[in-house]
């Protein structure tokens, strides 16, 4: 594939950068990356992966835009509020850059459409809302052999990850084997939450996405980024591999997808103590 | 000098607000039994009425997590950082 003139210009800057060069940003435009969730964490990743010329993104979101999403979500418009998120989304990201096939996808995210949807792509980064989805999307991936760009966020602080496939290094789940019991962790709706803070860590995710799709550099494996935004502080912990994880440990108990409402403790159907809905790919 | 401990945001309602506060213990344990002395309720959002650390929660001592070290008997010493990670969902 060789780039035409509008491309070379459009990409110049990565063109000649060290670490990228023709060679990558052909790779970035091969590339196949599913952004779950197309709100605070979902803004800056799909459009930094957008105007990198990430050829194919993937964009899953079941939620209409709402006066409330403005605030931090920078797909969105004013003049968006009430469409489906997913629209006003591949809208942007055309805009930005035409280059790019953006494939919305207006559904919820389950255990029974996961495989179809994840399968297509190269990459997928975590830009959800609730601890469902989270687990789904986390055990989908290691199931499929498809490296997982974690990002979350609560009201100042964020935490970013890369999850790969397979053992020896962790997943969600080494991270945190069990969700937190309902209704103890308040949502951004319930909390707040920081405008800029996913800014910084949707930032992250894409930086990685893309450094996945390159294979340059040191990527989050391994390691768990803490952003807080009221102190200024980055702070690195390491993340290490359970051989007891039931998804990526020695010896498997989760083999398949799960009911991940009942594993969240929720009654099937029953909204997610941080979210107003039913779990999907939604994002606060 | 005292064990440092760095508050996640969702556990600051306990503590005033403070996003960092100073512990005093010879184990992760001690130090959180300190820190409940002086913000009531904030070891039963890390610790089970067992006495272990809740699965949906991490405590770090600098870089490390405790599970792989002593758990909450890990040791501590002056000048340590005791970073707590709670799971959480926004996105």
């Amino acid at each position: 594939m060789s780039f035409t003139e509008d491309q070379v210009r459009r990409y110049a800057r990565h063109i000649i950068l060290p670490g990228i060069g023709g060679e990558g940003q052909r790779k970035l435009m091969d590339a196949r990356v599913l952004v779950i969730g197309a709100g605070g964490l979902g803004s800056p990743a799909a459009m930094y992966l957008a105007a990198a010329g990430v050829g194919t993104i993937g964009l899953v979101d079941f939620d209409r835009v709402e006066l409330s999403n403005l605030q931090r979500q920078l797909l969105h418009d004013t003049e968006d509020v009430g469409r489906p998120k997913v629209d006003s989304a591949r809208d942007r990201l055309a805009d930005l850059n035409p280059n790019v096939e953006v494939h919305a996808h207006k559904i919820l995210l389950s255990s029974q459409n996961a495989f179809d949807l994840l399968g297509d792509y190269d990459v997928v980064v975590d830009g959800t809302d609730n601890f469902p989805v989270r687990y789904l999307v986390n055990d989908a991936t290691q199931m499929l052999g498809k490296p997982l760009v974690y990002g979350s966020i609560y009201q100042w602080e964020g935490q970013a990850s890369v999850f790969l496939p397979g053992p020896d290094t962790p997943c969600y789940r080494c991270l945190f084997p069990e969700p937190p019991p309902p209704g103890t962790v308040p949502s951004c709706a319930e909390g707040g939450v920081f405008g800029v803070l996913p800014g910084i860590i949707g930032s992250i995710q894409a930086v990685e996405a893309i450094k996945l799709v390159l294979g340059v550099g040191e990527t989050l494996v391994g390691k768990l980024v803490l952003y807080d935004a009221l102190r200024n502080e980055f702070t690195t912990v390491r993340l290490r591999w359970d051989p007891d994880c039931p998804v990526c440990g020695k010896h498997p108990t989760v083999t398949e997808l799960i009911d991940y409402e009942a594993f969240c403790g929720l009654a099937p159907g029953q909204a997610p103590p941080e979210a107003e809905q039913t779990p999907s790919a939604r994002e606060a | 000098m005292p064990v440092r401990v760095k508050v996640p945001t969702i556990l600051r309602a306990h503590t005033d607000g403070e996003g960092q506060v100073d512990g005093e213990g010879a184990t992760v344990r001690e130090v959180l039994d300190d820190l409940e002395g002086r913000y009531p309720g904030i070891r039963a959002r890390l610790v089970t009425d067992d006495g272990a650390l809740h699965r949906f929660v991490n405590v770090y001592v600098n870089d490390e997590d405790v599970r792989y070290l002593g758990s909450l008997e890990t040791e501590v010493s002056d000048g340590d950082v005791v970073s707590i990670l709670p799971a959480v969902a926004g996105g």
